[in-house]
């Protein structure tokens, strides 16, 4: 046909998704195809769209919270972090020292809640059922800490401008060190089942490779970035809590296909565990909420015998609480990468602006030029090695 | 203990953000509108018709080498005659510091596309466009991207309701999906939270000349 009229493309267009299982929620993606292989990909993005951002500006700060678990709905923690902080620099505050090491815990098990999901349903988009199998069962332990401690199980509402909103239960640091111990098995295990598995492997090596210079002019970052050979973690280079009292390393991966993603993640798995053992022996006493009552709700116990403490508990839950004017770009190292929040604070009970930057929103653009030349079915293994959450995506 | 140490690092950080704002000003001082670093972050505001300049050159200047474009974001300031903030988040991976710049740009004004230099700048130009209504010159796609098909309006302008203007509804008559003008059984409740509460503003309420008078006659 091509020798009749070479000038002529021959390509067709196709639609996957918005409802597709490999799609891993709502991505409507219109295909350029030439026969199996992939011209163009064009990602419709937005199908989630909840106006987040819109919402805040119209909430205090501390009911604009609960948005930030439904962004990324895989480790929620992660996101209230990167708001806790962003308020915290504009209020000129830091959390007690207990706080600090119990976000850090708690953002490294979210790190765990990530990976596990992300690894293990990319797996399964490519035909491996066993890993999400286990790692489902995983998660659900994970996901036993979070209600532990808060009372929910995925939209936490936990991290707090100032700290955390409660301290840890009985025993939970114990349960947790023993987790840690048989989740290294698992990963373990997890490996034996993937790293060397050959069918694996002829799915993910040399697969929507990225190189250092495109990952970093597509504003990668994350396991991404690091996989394309660019070792750079925020948890290291701008540490925040407790973070540079942590004695951990940074995977780096070489090649920048999906395997390399692959190899990186399950290696900051492995980091998360010694972090996590060292947050749980180091975790000291004290306060896990700053105790300036114009910013932290009082305990309830001293609400039942101060007057004062019952006007700042109705004032903080209907008023809350003034934030000086001034703006600030505040990160963290969430599992996907880097997690921004660019607050705009006028001095009112509620932000100007609070624009989200997820990680997932960079990655997915790179999709096009990621995919290009790919035949149709490495697309679902570039989009499971992407590590897309749409609650991010389309906030 | 730990604040005097986020204090000398915070001031440390500062100093060298302050000799990098002096040597972009002494390249772009005749454009910088506002410069300053606050709570340890460097932001510049720029004129308009120097923005592509500016960004290239924190791109490829060395003391500057900022690899990455991080997040494009805006914000929108209804009472001043350019009405919208267009913020460009960098960072420099060598030299491990983040310059903000911001310019200010119009209802009927164009801001210069920075996808030849940052292709990732891609979609953030176009959720720009799509939330604010801030059209990018020689952006090569520039469509909307987080809202509905056929969707009309720019959603993050203040004036622009939260309840938005319509609703969606599944048609079972029509077997479809019709829209309809939205229609709220009680009015969507915004609080006033002006209130005599210590650190409040100047406004008095009725009923409160009291508690103002008393807290002046205090300072």
């Amino acid at each position: 046909m091509t020798d009749i009229i070479p000038e002529k493309k021959n390509t067709y267009t196709i639609n996957l998704g918005p409802q597709h299982p490999a799609a891993h929620g709502v991505l409507r993606l219109i295909l350029e195809m030439d026969g199996e292989v992939i011209e163009r990909a064009d990602p419709h993005i937005g199908l989630l769209h909840r106006g987040t951002e819109k919402l805040i500006e119209n909430k205090t700060y501390l009911q604009a919270i609960p948005y930030f678990d439904r962004l990324d709905y895989v480790g929620t923690m992660n996101q209230e972090h990167a708001f806790a902080l962003a308020v915290e620099k504009l209020l000129r505050i830091e959390a007690p020292l207990r706080a600090q090491y119990i976000r850090v815990l708690f953002a490294e098990l979210g790190r765990l809640l990530n990976h596990v999901l992300s690894i293990t349903t990319g797996v399964l988009d490519i035909g491996g059922i066993t890993p999400a199998l286990w790692g489902f069962e995983e998660r659900e332990r994970m996901m036993e800490f979070y209600e532990r401690v808060c009372g929910a199980r995925l939209h936490a509402n936990y991290f707090r401008p100032g700290g955390v909103h409660q301290d840890l239960p009985d025993g939970l640091l114990e349960d947790m060190a023993k987790f840690v111990e048989n989740f290294k098995h698992f990963v373990d295990d997890t490996e034996t089942l993937l790293t060397e598995n050959r069918i694996f492997k002829q799915r993910m090596v040399d697969i929507g490779i990225v190189t250092k210079e495109e990952a970093l002019d597509w504003s990668f970052s994350g396991p991404m970035l690091r996989a394309s050979g660019v070792a750079w973690d925020l948890r290291k280079s701008q540490p925040y809590d407790v973070y540079d009292k942590m004695d951990f390393d940074v995977p780096v991966g070489k090649t920048g296909d999906c395997y390399a993603r692959y190899l990186v993640r399950m290696e900051e798995m492995r980091q998360s565990c010694r972090i996590m053992e060292q947050a749980i022996e180091q975790m000291p006493e004290g306060l896990v909420l700053t105790d300036d009552h114009k910013i932290s709700p009082p305990r309830r116990a001293d609400m039942k015998n101060s007057m004062e403490a019952l006007i700042h508990h109705f004032k903080l839950y209907t008023e809350g609480y003034h934030v000086p004017a001034g703006e600030t770009y505040s990160v963290v190292e969430a599992p996907k990468g880097e997690f921004g929040v660019y607050l705009v604070a006028d001095g009112s009970n509620k932000p100007y602006r609070c624009h989200i930057r997820a990680p997932g929103f960079a990655h997915l653009q790179g999709l096009d030029f990621m995919s290009r030349g790919h035949m149709l079915a490495d697309v679902v293994a570039i989009i499971g090695s992407l590590d897309i959450v749409f609650g991010e995506i389309d906030r | 203990m730990t604040e005097a140490n986020e204090n000398s690092a915070e001031n440390k950080a500062t100093g060298k953000l302050a000799v990098l704002a002096e040597h972009i000003a002494s390249v772009y001082g005749k454009v910088i509108i506002k410069q300053d670093i606050a709570l340890g972050e460097l932001a510049i505001t720029i004129r308009r018709d120097t923005l592509h300049d500016l960004i290239n050159f924190l791109k490829t200047n060395e003391k500057c080498a900022c690899q990455q474009l991080m997040n494009v974001s805006g914000a929108d300031y209804p009472d001043r005659a350019e009405r919208f903030d267009v913020v460009y988040n960098l960072l420099s991976l060598t030299h491990n510091h983040r310059v903000r710049v911001i310019v200010m740009v119009g209802e009927d004004q164009t801001v210069d596309s920075v996808t030849d230099l940052y292709s990732g700048a891609g979609w953030y130009e176009r959720e720009i466009w799509d939330l604010y209504g801030v059209p990018f010159k020689s952006h090569p796609d520039m469509r909307r991207i987080l809202t509905d098909y056929g969707f009309e309006g720019h959603p993050l302008r203040k004036d622009f309701p939260l309840t938005g203007f319509v609703e969606l509804r599944y048609d079972e008559e029509k077997q479809r999906i019709v829209q309809e003008p939205v229609e709220l059984t009680q009015d969507y409740r915004n609080f006033d939270f002006i209130s005599p509460w210590e650190g409040m503003t100047t406004v008095q309420l009725p009923g409160d000349e009291k508690a103002v008078k008393q807290k002046v006659g205090v300072k």
